[in-house]
């Protein structure tokens, strides 16, 4: 019975991991042809007025008569180029912060838990509607940067429990006495064996991003036009949104698609990453 | 802490508060008036000596009281946040269990599906369509504002919180069900379980009598993370449905570089938040008395 369980569930998990990797290949592959080939200048006035979909504009066109599935196609590489800098910046700050602590004094490791667990409380997005209002300009740089500081946060503490967690072992103790260096130990004991768990929390995050991006250009917050977030778009299309429901629908539909792809992605990642999870239960 | 990060808003709020051609004794005075002329450690002392009164100043914007302009803001997103987070509760807690306890069945595989897809979908998104379906296709409500008067005019306010509350509630819903199901299945694989059904009692009964208090404990933890997080992330749906309650006070005051207003709303926040955090720890000790002998939770 159990076998039975078992088996469903990989190959179940093994579908997710394909479903994922379909979806996120999807808007790379996407995201790569609109370095080179775009159906029409994005900022050209290319028909008419909000028309709806038809072959020429197969998501209509936007309020000034630009075509909207050139802004939907761009949309996903700023996605990606978001999604992943957030992700590397917050990775970069909150690895760092959480190695530090682990190895830290009792006093600082305190310090650091109890500010971290204060940051956690606060959304990711209103950690970064902060930073961003503490620049100067908005950009993509400076959303990047603000939704990278708010994931670090959670990078930190998770990187400080898994760290702390390894370093109880006996291989550390056994590098201690052997003479091995504290930054030895963090590169050839601490990050290999913490790596996979922090992998697939990175994809939980890149969707986490995505989805902040896209809210804080909802919010006015984020890049400048002509940068076509997908945020910034569903924003312009609400207000048309009684001529031209397309407009409120198409970007979300290329948003959620991204988001369930990565999700599904670290499912199946996770679900191969950690044996115990394939057998038991 | 926040006092540091709001100071390092770089433009003077002078500045801001004048435009582009004001002149420089203009901007001298408007200092005076606002205290940025003042040392940093002056601006400190006096800050958390107001906060201790509860005094939060006078926005520089509108002159108007800090304190009454929030207590406005949160008639709106009190209600918001908690009737929303109940209806949230009331979808996710069936549908969680049935999805863990059919896990095996087709209903129980498109619970969890359907979650999947609630937690991928931004809230600002899933309020435009919740707009363009009840509101511009339906007509049923609506699509955005809040009467002037308030409350005061009950019917028209309540109406006007009926497709905010919904957005609210399915994006809780979408997350909070996973915690759900996951606790039922652990409740559902446990041994006090297996022993009660071996005692005699029917499977239903075993997991009303004692799979809900133990599989409550780990959820009410979830409920007031995210009835925190709702209640800080109000901001985007008050903008969909143009509401005026606290999250949009904040953006506003964000844009215009209005201190007092964002201090004043990011204090009565957290304060907001650590209750909440209190209040969970507390029904949950309520809920497991294990619980009851330790030391605060770290």
């Amino acid at each position: 019975m159990s076998a039975v369980v078992a088996s469903a569930r990989r190959s179940r998990s093994s579908l997710t991991l394909w479903l994922g990797l379909l979806l996120v290949g999807l808007h790379v592959a996407v995201a790569l042809l609109t370095l080179v080939w775009l159906p029409y200048d994005p900022t050209a006035l290319t028909g008419g007025r909000l028309a709806p979909p038809s072959l020429e504009h197969w998501a209509g066109t936007d309020r000034l008569g630009r075509d909207f599935f050139t802004q939907i196609m761009i949309g996903s590489r700023i996605a990606l180029i978001v999604g992943i800098s957030a992700v590397a910046i917050g990775g970069l700050i909150g690895v760092t912060l959480g190695v530090l602590a682990a190895f830290a004094t009792r006093l600082l490791d305190d310090a650091l838990a109890a500010t971290l667990d204060i940051l956690i409380a606060f959304p990711t997005l209103l950690i970064a509607m902060l930073v961003v209002a503490a620049s100067d300009t908005a950009s993509l740089g400076t959303a990047v940067l603000a939704l990278g500081i708010a994931l670090s946060a959670i990078v930190a503490r998770l990187t400080r429990i898994l760290a702390k967690r390894v370093l109880l072992m006996d291989y550390i103790t056994a590098a201690r006495t052997s003479g091995t260096s504290w930054l030895g130990i963090v590169f050839q004991h601490v990050l290999p064996n913490i790596w996979p768990t922090l992998s697939v929390n990175f994809a939980l995050q890149f969707g986490l991003a995505v989805i902040a991006e896209a809210s804080l250009s909802y919010l006015g917050l984020g890049a400048p036009p002509p940068n076509a977030s997908w945020g910034r778009l569903l924003q312009e299309a609400q207000g048309t949104v009684y001529t031209a429901p397309i407009g409120a629908i198409a970007p979300g539909i290329a948003l959620v698609s991204l988001v369930i792809g990565v999700n599904l992605l670290a499912d199946g990642l996770r679900d191969i990453g950690d044996p115990t999870r394939r057998v038991s239960r | 802490m926040l006092f540091v990060l709001l100071r390092l808003l770089p433009g003077d709020p002078a500045n801001a508060l004048l435009g582009v051609g004001a002149t420089e004794a203009q901007i001298a005075a408007a200092r005076t008036q606002v205290g940025s002329d003042q040392p940093l450690l002056t601006q400190f002392v006096s800050f958390v000596g107001n906060l201790a009164r509860f005094d939060l100043g006078t926005s520089f914007v509108s002159k108007a009281s800090v304190l009454s302009e929030i207590g406005n803001r949160l008639s709106v997103t009190v209600p918001l946040t908690i009737l929303g987070f109940l209806l949230a509760i009331v979808i996710a807690l069936p549908l969680g269990i049935i999805a863990a306890v059919k896990a095996d069945r087709w209903y129980g595989a498109a619970i969890s599906i359907v979650s999947q897809l609630g937690i991928a979908i931004p809230v600002f998104w899933l309020g435009i369509l919740i707009v363009t379906i009840f509101a511009i296709n339906l007509r049923l409500f609506p699509s955005g504002g809040f009467p002037l008067k308030g409350w005061a005019n009950f019917g028209e306010a309540a109406v006007a919180l009926a497709l905010p509350v919904l957005t609210v509630a399915l994006v809780i819903a979408a997350s909070l069900l996973r915690y759900v199901r996951s606790a039922t299945q652990d409740v559902i694989g446990s041994d006090y379980i297996r022993t009660a059904r071996a005692l005699g009692s029917g499977f239903v009964e075993a997991l009303v009598r004692h799979g809900i208090r133990n599989g409550a404990v780990p959820v009410i933890s979830i409920l007031g993370i995210e009835l925190a997080t709702t209640f800080l992330g109000a901001v985007v749906v008050e903008k969909v449905f143009a509401l005026p309650g606290l999250g949009s006070m904040l953006l506003l005051a964000i844009q215009q570089r209005d201190y007092p207003n964002v201090q004043g709303v990011l204090f009565i926040s957290t304060l907001l938040v650590l209750l909440i955090g209190f209040a969970a720890d507390l029904l949950q000790r309520f809920i497991d008395p294990r619980l009851r002998g330790r030391a605060g939770v770290s």
